[in-house]
């Protein structure tokens, strides 16, 4: 075993690669998400970002390489408490046909639990959605109305990993920031680990305490955030030119 | 009946052949085929049938449900293609349904466990069940294709495989059988179904007609939903690996 036992790691990838239909979608991933923190994970599309975090919750497996959760190996935690440690949150936000009440209480009936009145209208609050909204059709929920929807389903199962892929891309702006405030708050309220996709650089800078920077399925750099600002390679800095121009 | 009224019967050709040339529809060489092959495949069959009924020894009764069951596989199998090991899928449950039916059938006495009553009942549960088994493969194909998002976020939840794909294989199962059930609610009505037709035809009192008539449709009831059921829980299975993860890798590539 040559990993480096890494207390700081929520999460910790060693020569992790991923193929899919012949194609090397992730190549010779090595680094570390630390725990408690929010990292920001940016680069063009098509780096690999998305099938990255479904690796962390065991949606997908590496070809070759290997993840530790809490140091300890993936592979060794059965598949639906692990999702349920490291939740994900999806920029298309699906939902179940049905209210909200039954998408929201969709992770509990999946354990043949329910979920009550009252904690049902505590999430909502959470997210900012008004508790009057329980027995509504998903259907007629605006855009992000379902992303803030999907994020209290995520976080009914009280995960100690957050993984979110593009949550606020399709979102104005004021809905922006109250997602932005309300991961804030869940990062420092419950430590939760966060790990977060994003296209705004100006949206990693302010919210991420380190940042990853993936292109072509490498990870070129990471480490602190203040890393945006002071890139060790050109690739890097060259990507950060086109985004913020 | 006898050779020379059937060959009058033949008429019954001549008209659409006549038909299709003058109105130049282009249907003779279709109708030519069709009547060859009615005509070849049911003699084989009657003769064998008749073989079969004077011997009356069973190992003959078994092998013509064994080549009912690998006519059927051989059949719906196409549909199923994005299923690992979707034949002997197929197999068993072709072979199970005719086991479960006929040991009803010859356990309760409905029907006499002779040649005459066991082969054809099993060809009505066997072909039944193939027409279900292809509806089912079908409708399952597509569930799974359009609602692959779905399958992600409950697995994603913390789900299982079967929590997973429950509603596509709800949807299925029910898209399948319905049509089955829908078409007994007006039996009888419209059209005489083709078996009592049949019985009264050569004779038989038409009230005995019926109550097989009804023993068939019931019989199909069972065959419907145990088809698709029983289908539907071998198959999903396969959409899954043993870390619970959805495999829409393979799923794409099967479907090309």
């Amino acid at each position: 075993m040559d990993h480096i036992l890494n207390e700081d790691a929520a999460i910790y990838f060693e020569h992790v690669s991923y193929k899919r239909d012949n194609n090397t979608i992730l190549s010779h991933i090595n680094g570390m998400f630390p725990k408690g923190k929010i990292t920001a994970l940016v680069g063009p599309s098509g780096a690999g970002k998305t099938s990255l975090l479904k690796l962390c919750n065991g949606l997908k497996s590496p070809t070759s390489g290997n993840i530790y959760i809490n140091n300890k190996n993936i592979n060794s935690y059965d598949p639906p408490s692990l999702r349920r440690y490291a939740g994900i949150a999806l920029q298309q936000a699906t939902m179940i046909d049905g209210t909200v009440r039954k998408n929201l209480a969709l992770p509990l009936i999946l354990q043949n639990k329910s979920l009550t009145e009252n904690e049902a209208k505590e999430l909502l609050k959470l997210v900012g959605l008004d508790t009057d909204m329980l027995s509504r059709h998903v259907n007629d929920l605006s855009g992000g109305q379902k992303q803030k929807l999907s994020i209290a389903r995520t976080l009914v199962n009280r995960p100690h990993i957050l993984l979110l892929d593009e949550i606020t891309s399709s979102l104005d702006p004021i809905s922006v920031e109250e997602i932005e405030k309300l991961i804030y708050t869940i990062n420092k309220k419950y430590r939760t680990t966060i790990i977060w996709i994003t296209h705004d650089i100006n949206q990693a800078r302010q919210m991420g305490d380190y940042v990853w920077v993936m292109m072509q399925g490498q990870l070129i750099e990471s480490g602190s955030i203040s890393l945006l600002d002071h890139p060790k390679t050109d690739k890097v800095a060259q990507f950060l030119k086109g985004r913020s121009s | 009946m006898s050779f020379t009224t059937l060959s009058f019967a033949l008429v019954f050709v001549l008209i659409p052949l006549i038909l299709s040339k003058y109105f130049k529809l282009g249907l003779e060489k279709d109708t030519l085929i069709a009547t060859i092959r009615s005509i070849i495949q049911l003699f084989i069959v009657g003769y064998l049938l008749k073989f079969v009924f004077d011997s009356e020894q069973y190992i003959y009764i078994i092998l013509m449900v064994t080549i009912m069951i690998i006519a059927a596989t051989q059949n719906a199998r196409k549909k199923g293609k994005m299923i690992r090991g979707i034949t002997w899928k197929l197999v068993l449950t072709f072979t199970l349904i005719e086991l479960i039916t006929q040991f009803i059938l010859i356990g309760f006495q409905i029907t006499p466990p002779t040649a005459q009553y066991i082969i054809p009942l099993s060809g009505m549960v066997i072909g039944n069940s193939m027409v279900l088994a292809i509806l089912f493969l079908n409708r399952f194909t597509s569930e799974i294709k359009s609602q692959q998002d779905q399958t992600e976020l409950i697995l994603s939840l913390g789900g299982s495989p079967k929590q997973a794909v429950q509603n596509q294989l709800v949807q299925a199962i029910r898209a399948s059988t319905i049509p089955t059930i829908e078409s007994q609610k007006t039996i009888g009505l419209v059209q005489l179904p083709g078996m009592m037709s049949g019985q009264i035809i050569a004779g038989a009192d038409p009230l005995q007609a019926v109550f097989f008539q009804l023993l068939v449709l019931f019989l199909l009831l069972t065959t419907a939903v145990f088809t698709s059921i029983l289908l539907g829980f071998l198959s999903y299975p396969t959409l899954f690996n043993e870390s619970m993860q959805f495999l829409d890798e393979e799923l794409k590539q099967l479907s090309d």
